[in-house]
């Protein structure tokens, strides 16, 4: 690793470039209130492990009530107080639930816990760089974040319940308390929330982007970057791009709900009186809602996609197949996933033919989604596998991708949408496509990551545990749920056993119900080892993986300002794994050519040094 | 406050291999701040054309004041512009003046558009309420939302009018300036190119 050093003189300005990091911070500085961007991704990252408890914890609440509809409750009355009625779920609660585990799944667990995390810890580890472009943003983004899951937290446990719309607060019904309790005060905490998390998104990406763009080390061309980075990187730009409009449709609802204008709401009628409300379009509000919405998928995604690549590329020993199509495919999903947000909105009652346009537009995702799956595959062909647990869960990734995919294939389809929207069939399409595979592919970061993060390992036998519990437990859970989605049975529904249709039902969401407490039971197996290992777990080499990028070039524990001296000037791409003629089976990025002159190729050749 | 990581003393600028080409990231992060504003204003002005297209919208004359307060913001463009030469050419006392005028052009204009608000509901156009119409409240929202992002700007003209009177403003540093004066000029476009969208949709 120190061959970087050897090559290149050493600038007589890198001695003192960071003397002032090592003046001691106080506790809040270097903890609470940390510029530093591996502090501020472990934030995120706690963060967000609270938040997918929490939010996951819900989900099983509900569970309860769809796979035991006539079970005695009461014992949960010391948790939900007044929430419980009677032994029984309180039906609004139920929509509360809900909402609230799709809010904090989407936003506060996959995408400010995932790409919070992994781009902030990444970013400048793998493109070489101190630290971000501005720390003291960084340090306001997540800070932002925090301020907006406290003010949603607290919305959970006033009286008149959080936001019950739906995580989509399509008005009316997230516009007028009438409708629903949580649209009273708790829905005006939810966009209060929303609109604080939307500045931390905007201010996290202006920086990751900022950074990869201008702070990248030497010879770190974009076609030298590891697929992670361009993950992050086009993920940064979709949010940039479709955040603000979730911003203006929350604006326009906050404006309805308390200033009396009529942007969504159009005449209606509540007990025989009109509203005061006249003129608006609620159409409209799902238009502005998916236009963010549907890219919002693949800021989820796309991190977790990207770090699969990395991780996949790296235990399997071989290049990534592919690597520029891999990259093509990312930016060719991340242009059409802007334009196909109507397909949310078919039975809108929007004119057919748009309709037929938008499935068009949809289906062809499926054409870069399958190069992506293809490729990942096409790595691990032949590839001397490691069977870390960071790679089960990136193969796991790939599994749920692809099991997923297909049948967004058949909900894409405007025809056959109109018998399965709003069904657990699209419950069951988006849970495992974008749920558990981005949930997948954050907690394989997190395998692959922790000995950078922390400087020790996770184990690896409670690791394998955690993977398949979690594994088959999920296709347990999702897989029946396509069946009860073919026959009809609508989601967000509270009881089912009243229609004969659904009653045969019964067993199936008894079952899935019991997966479902199965598997976030596993998840503690990992809570448990996560925690542990930080104190106890056995002491991390500094290249555990034997992985080429960058950042396991940094000492075990990097400081501020990641590499105590010069940072290493990038030679070859990141995917040198099993080159023929090498004495090694891999070749970090910072080897110069003239160091392997045993496995270059004709055309490998340093550049020529010059003005030294 | 705002560490920026100094790239200059980082890269000592060597070819050897060559660095990534990269501009000052504080200016890059301004263009992607305009960007999400940009994004912002497409979606109310896009969910405006789609509103509209519904029917139910009412009609009427956009206040004459709306006319003043644009020539108003122009000019504000070309005084800033001004300053920014002269500070270009170490002419530290136009450079203020030109600042200061512009500062209060940008109030000016602030104060026109609340004026303008006045004539709105003098002729019976409300933000909210039973007898307001989307078309009426859109035209709030816009403008609204384009005042308060020019006040940021007014707030940012006076950050750099203290550093002009501290002499950290000039030739050898322009970030400051370049930044305020790319800032004020994209909401001077952002709006003409509202103002034109209200003229060509009523």
């Amino acid at each position: 690793m120190e061959l970087a050093h050897s090559t290149s003189a050493h600038h007589h300005h890198t001695e003192h470039d960071h003397d002032h990091d090592h003046e001691e911070l106080s506790f809040i500085q270097k903890w609470i209130f940390s510029e530093d961007h591996k502090v501020i991704a472990k934030q995120y990252l706690f963060m967000g492990i609270l938040w997918a408890i929490f939010g996951g914890g819900m989900s099983l609440l509900f569970r309860l009530q769809l796979g035991f509809p006539n079970a005695k409750l009461d014992w949960l009355q010391p948790l939900l107080g007044d929430w419980i009625k009677e032994g029984k779920l309180d039906p609004e609660f139920y929509l509360a639930l809900v909402t609230m585990h799709g809010t904090i799944m989407v936003f506060f667990v996959l995408t400010a816990g995932l790409s919070g995390t992994f781009s902030n810890f990444l970013i400048p580890l793998q493109i070489g760089a101190r630290d971000m472009a501005s720390g003291f943003l960084n340090m306001l983004s997540f800070w932002f974040f925090a301020l907006s899951s406290a003010i949603m937290m607290v919305s959970i446990f006033i009286e008149t319940g959080p936001a019950s719309g739906g995580w989509v607060i399509y008005p009316p019904l997230s516009a007028l308390p009438q409708a629903v309790g949580g649209s009273g005060l708790g829905m005006t905490m939810w966009l209060t929330s929303m609109a604080f998390f939307i500045v931390s998104s905007l201010l996290g990406g202006i920086n990751y982007i900022t950074t990869i763009i201008n702070l990248r080390t030497k010879g770190m061309s974009f076609f030298r970057m590891p697929l992670t980075m361009w993950a992050f990187f086009i993920t940064a730009i979709i949010g940039l791009l479709s955040f603000p409009v979730l911003f203006a449709a929350a604006l326009l609802l906050i404006f309805d709900r308390s200033f009396g204008t009529s942007f969504f709401l159009a005449d209606i009628y509540i007990g025989g009186e009109a509203l005061q409300h006249t003129g608006g379009s609620p159409i409209l509000f799902q238009h502005l809602f998916w236009f963010l919405g549907h890219p919002e998928v693949y800021i989820v995604l796309l991190p977790a996609l990207g770090i699969t690549s990395e991780i996949i590329a790296t235990n399997s020993r071989k290049p990534i197949f592919g690597y520029k199509a891999m990259i093509l495919s990312m930016l060719a999903i991340a242009f059409l996933s802007f334009i196909v947000w109507a397909h949310h909105m078919f039975v809108t009652g929007m004119n057919p033919f748009l309709g037929t346009i938008f499935m068009f537009l949809t289906l062809i995702i499926a054409v870069p989604s399958a190069v992506k799956a293809f490729n990942y595959i096409t790595t691990l062909w032949r590839g001397n596998i490691i069977f870390t647990p960071a790679m089960l869960f990136s193969i796991g990734l790939v599994s749920f991708f692809i099991s997923g995919g297909l049948t967004g294939i058949i909900l894409g389809n405007s025809a056959a949408d109109i018998q399965l929207h709003d069904t657990y069939f699209v419950v069951a399409h988006f849970h495992l496509v974008m749920g558990s595979a981005s949930f997948f592919g954050m907690v394989a970061g997190v395998y692959h990551w922790f000995p950078k993060m922390f400087g020790r390992m996770l184990d690896e036998t409670l690791g394998y545990i955690h993977f398949w519990i979690s594994f088959v437990g999920i296709y347990m859970v999702f897989f029946p749920l396509h069946y009860i989605g073919i026959a009809g049975f609508p989601r967000r529904y509270y009881s089912f056993t009243g229609f004969d249709f659904t009653k045969s039902f019964t067993d199936l969401n008894t079952f899935v119900s019991i997966a479902a407490i199965i598997t976030f039971a596993a998840q503690f197996i990992f809570v448990f080892n996560f925690i542990y290992s930080i104190f106890k777990g056995r002491r991390a080499p500094s290249n555990p993986w034997k992985s080429n990028t960058l950042e396991w070039t940094t000492p075990i524990n990097p400081e501020h300002g990641n590499w105590p001296g010069e940072i290493p000037t990038v030679y070859r791409w990141a995917y040198d794994y099993s080159k023929p003629g090498a004495s090694e089976d891999f070749i970090p990025q910072n080897i110069p050519y003239s160091e392997t002159k045993e496995s270059n190729f004709e055309n490998e050749v340093d550049p020529i040094e010059s003005k030294h | 406050m705002g560490q920026i990581i100094d790239i200059k003393s980082d890269s000592s600028l060597s070819n050897f291999p060559e660095r990534p080409l990269s501009m000052h990231p504080k200016k890059f992060a301004l263009w992607l701040f305009i960007c999400t504003v940009i994004m912002i204003f497409g979606a109310l002005t896009s969910a405006f054309i789609v509103r509209k297209a519904d029917g139910n919208w009412l009609e009427f004359e956009l206040p004459v004041l709306l006319w003043v307060n644009t020539i108003i913001i122009l000019f504000s463009s070309a005084t800033l512009q001004w300053s920014y030469f002269s500070a270009k050419r170490d002419n530290i006392n136009n450079l203020k003046i030109g600042i200061a005028i512009t500062f209060f052009l940008g109030i000016l204009f602030v104060i026109g558009q609340f004026y303008a608000w006045k004539e709105l509901v003098s002729m019976g156009v409300y933000f909210g309420g039973s007898s307001s119409n989307p078309s009426g409240s859109f035209i709030y929202v816009l403008t609204g939302l384009h005042a308060l992002h020019l006040v940021s700007g007014i707030i940012f003209l006076l950050f750099v009018l203290v550093a002009s009177f501290q002499y950290k403003v000039h030739s050898k540093n322009m970030v400051r300036i370049e930044m305020c004066a790319t800032y004020w000029h994209f909401l001077d476009f952002l709006w003409i190119y509202l103002f034109g969208f209200l003229i060509l949709n009523n």
